[in-house]
């Protein structure tokens, strides 16, 4: 790994790691359980921490400065010194912002402009208000941590101590350094300059028995190997983390100093993730001395002898003799053991995924794209060849081809949860702005769907979630009159339904006034009357431009920009938006969207010589057209279907195409949402992997059509779009009910 | 076998000894070796050096003794002084050097 490899993997876990520092901070308000808290607490200090350890390393000394005053402060609330309260969630909140800029513009190579440089140095200055003034909760320290916890020294008071540390204090720190590390780009003397800044290097020994002569030698493997003796008050995981660039390929024992049982039971917890063994890592947390654990396993080693000829299956666990023995307490085994489970547990996670860049993965499915149309060729060439064997071969390469198809299509695929999650800060801090109470409930959110959708559907959904917290969640004193409780809800869902992903955005607040609605459309001219309007005829009135029913602006919304927008973005995903609500109950707006954008199943159909692709998740059934219903195509355009109305229209008539139809004309019923509709065709051919082109530009426009594709034969086939076909559909038969309503 | 009578081979480094110049420095160490197991190696115009560079020296000094020579260290820059110290390599090397004042 190259020092540009390195640094991009810093900006990448720099991301991971404030987002998920954003999460606890926004989770930790509900914790109850001090367990929860003290975790969640120590997880945003590790954040931090990490970044600035990493930064250090890197020479990053922007992103440094500031993260070691944050780190401070919340080493301060970590060590109960202070209180986490909500001013002080909101603080770290910006400063979380503020690291986040920071790392964006090391990434971009941008400098800092003067207003965040501005907010940079208010953020410290508010933190180190912190640091400055000791609150009162000194009482609470005490009894969290019993006379014997050593001391906080300062920097400073370590240095006026004259050097006189007590060697038992001090970490040992053991490192043999794997033969790749300077290859890679690491230098162990800059970890040791970057461990200096976290205490002092007492001593350093150098170990380099592993070195040949210099004939022998490769100038460019490291050979060395360093004890290190070491002073610092940081915590085992802070120090750990100097050597976190090179832990895969080095030998790392880090031996704490001498310290408390509760403590050596956290510092088990935070041991590397070497494979270690229960009785060295006892040793190493200092609980045993070496002679102690050799006395435990000489006693095993008796007790073994003596049952050799019995079962070895009752041979006693070592952990259990050191107990019994009286060696150690019960607690810090269980750690011990708990660490080793754990281990195990991430070992095993950490197996099961990779990182890969997004543009390899994007080639991948261009070329399977292609690979699909190859294959269709194929198919064609062998039915026209009539030779069986070639046949067979054919559809075995079919089959796979679309198993290869489904495999690569599921490798973009990433849960919708990560971000759903980026809400709770959206709703964290425009509900502190607006000074409401509200509760954001996520569910579904395993579900999965394309990653460019993902990417995509954030802004339209930040929009919706903060219209149903500014409009929708009334003010308390509303909520209190409405009989509902003061907190509000806003729920985020995502579910799978018939080929798409529904995202739902939910609120129990106002609701959409459905008279206002149609007051201002009508004011705004978009409406002629207010008759026969149904609901939500009525509520996609507020996608038009410029269509606010907001009293009063706020800066968050209201200003009638917006939800065209939210609208377009929806409609340029393939997807579609509706609105279901209930003045004074509350409001859901469903957001339907297509799983994936390159590659489908479709359904191809013939309409005179045009071949038409239908997405197969739509494709309810296939019937024939009733005999009745042939070659009327200027009567009814509805029959029954097993008793059921079922409105369709023609596909010649739609597009225009010349010709007659056949004798036998065929029905496909598609389904959408809640609504189906019969598409009238001459031919069904059957299903058809289908690679999405889309359209250019100029027929980007045209109703009724969502893209192309190319089939085996080099022809081109228009894929139907759906949705906008069976809004078609049913507006038409609405026209004619209507209208027959009139002649009554 | 005593080698001491021996003319020392003498080099200067220039520059930096790191993980970038490992390779070059080293044939020259070579080198230098092949013709006199005694060397002595200026380092004062040394302006920055890192683990490679350390081992270097510290197998270069290896390979001398093995053979009977010795490697001695003379006019450490700075930077090679701060390392040295760091690593706690100086008596290793057992060389006089010059502790300057700042």
């Amino acid at each position: 790994m190259g020092m540009e490899e390195a640094l991009q993997t810093f900006f990448v876990e720099s991301h991971e790691l404030l987002q998920e520092m954003e999460d606890r901070l926004l989770a930790i308000q509900g914790l109850v359980v001090d367990e929860d808290r003290i975790e969640a607490i120590n997880a945003i200090f590790r954040a931090a921490h990490t970044i600035k350890g990493s930064a250090g390393l890197f020479g990053l000394d922007g992103i440094v400065e500031f993260t070691h005053v944050l780190e401070s402060v919340l080493d301060k609330v970590r060590s109960s010194q202070l209180v986490m309260d909500a001013d002080m969630i909101s603080l770290f909140l910006k400063c979380k912002d503020h690291v986040s800029l920071l790392v964006g513009l090391e990434e971009s190579g941008g400098v800092l402009q003067g207003s965040d440089q501005a907010t940079g140095q208010a953020l410290v200055a508010q933190l180190s208000a912190y640091l400055q003034a000791p609150q009162t909760n000194t009482v609470h320290e005490e009894k969290t941590h019993p006379a014997i916890t050593y001391p906080h020294l300062d920097p400073l008071a370590l240095e006026s101590a004259g050097g006189g540390v007590v060697d038992n204090d001090n970490w040992h720190i053991s490192i043999e350094f794997g033969p790749d590390v300077l290859r890679n780009g690491m230098d162990p003397l800059s970890i040791f300059r970057y461990l200096g800044t976290m205490g002092t290097i007492v001593q350093v020994g150098t170990f380099f028995d592993r070195l040949p002569g210099l004939s022998e030698m490769d100038p460019e493997t490291c050979y060395m190997s360093y004890l290190i003796n070491f002073s610092s008050e940081a915590d085992k995981t802070t120090i750990e983390s100097a050597f976190e660039f090179v832990q895969e390929d080095c030998k790392i024992n880090i031996l704490p100093p001498h310290s408390r049982i509760a403590d050596f039971v956290s510092v088990i917890k935070g041991l590397p993730q070497h494979d270690l063994r229960i009785g060295e890592m006892l040793v190493q947390c200092g609980t045993l001395t070496e002679r102690e654990l050799a006395a435990v396993l000489a006693y095993q080693a008796a007790q073994e002898s003596g049952q050799n000829s019995t079962e070895a299956g009752t041979k006693q666990p070592l952990g259990e003799m050191v107990v019994q023995a009286g060696f150690v307490q019960p607690a810090v085994v269980e750690a011990a053991l708990q660490k080793q489970s754990q281990q195990k547990k991430t070992k095993a996670r950490q197996q099961q995924s990779i990182r890969v860049d997004a543009e390899k993965l994007d080639m991948l499915i261009n070329l399977i794209g292609e690979l699909v149309i190859a294959g269709a060729g194929v198919n064609i060439v062998a039915q026209r060849s009539g030779r069986a064997d070639m046949l067979e071969a054919a559809s075995t390469l079919s089959r796979l081809v679309e198993e290869v198809r489904d495999g690569a299509l599921n490798l973009r695929m990433v849960q919708i949860g990560e971000t759903f999650n980026r809400f709770q800060r959206v709703v964290h801090d425009v509900a502190k702005d607006l000074g409401k109470e509200i509760e954001l409930l996520i569910s579904g959110g395993d579900t999965e769907l394309d990653k460019t959708v993902v990417e995509k559907i954030g802004d339209p959904l930040t929009h919706l979630v903060r219209n149903s917290i500014d409009h929708g969640i009334e003010t308390a004193d509303i909520r209190a009159a409405r009989g509902k409780p003061a907190q509000g809800k806003v729920h985020l869902n995502a579910y799978h339904d018939s080929g798409s992903i529904v995202i739902e955005v939910q609120d129990d607040g106002g609701g959409l006034n459905r008279d206002k609605i149609l007051a201002k459309a009508l004011e705004k001219g978009l409406v002629e009357s207010v008759h026969e309007m149904s609901d939500s005829d009525v509520f996609q009135l507020i996608f038009e431009a410029g269509f606010s029913t907001a009293d009063t602006v706020s800066n968050i919304s209201g200003r009638g920009v917006g939800m065209d927008v939210v609208r377009r973005n929806i409609e340029a995903l393939r997807g579609n938006i509706e609105i279901q609500s209930k003045y004074t109950v509350g409001t859901t707006i469903r957001i339907r969207l297509p799983l994936t954008l390159a590659i489908i199943d479709g359904f191809l159909v013939r309409v005179g010589q045009s071949h038409y692709v239908i997405p197969l998740d739509m494709v309810i059934e296939c019937v024939d057209l009733p005999e009745e219903n042939l070659n009327s195509s200027k009567g009814s355009n509805y029959f029954s279907l097993r008793g059921e109305v079922l409105p369709y229209m023609r596909l010649r008539d739609t597009f225009e195409i010349d010709g007659e139809s056949g004798r036998r004309e065929s029905v496909v019923i598609v389904k959408y949402g809640n609504t189906r509709a019969g598409l009238v065709v001459d031919t069904l051919l059957g299903e058809f992997q289908t690679v999405i082109k889309p359209l250019g530009k100029l027929f980007e426009r045209i109703k009724g059509i969502g893209g192309s594709t190319i089939l085996g034969t080099g022809e081109v086939a228009l894929i139907l779009d759906i949705p906008n076909l069976v809004q078609q559909v049913v507006r038409k038969d609405h026209h004619e009910s209507s209208r027959l309503q009139v002649r009554h | 076998m005593d080698n001491t009578d021996q003319v020392p081979g003498k080099w200067q480094v220039e520059g930096e000894m790191t993980i970038f110049t490992a390779a070059s420095i080293k044939e020259k160490l070579a080198a230098l070796l092949s013709a006199s197991s005694r060397l002595e190696i200026d380092l004062s115009g040394v302006n920055e050096i890192d683990t490679a560079g350390v081992q270097l020296l510290l197998a270069t000094k290896k390979e001398c003794q093995a053979k009977g020579g010795d490697l001695t260290l003379v006019h450490h820059s700075i930077q090679v002084l701060d390392v040295l110290d760091l690593c706690n390599l100086t008596t290793i090397f057992g060389d006089p050097v010059v502790i300057s004042s700042n």
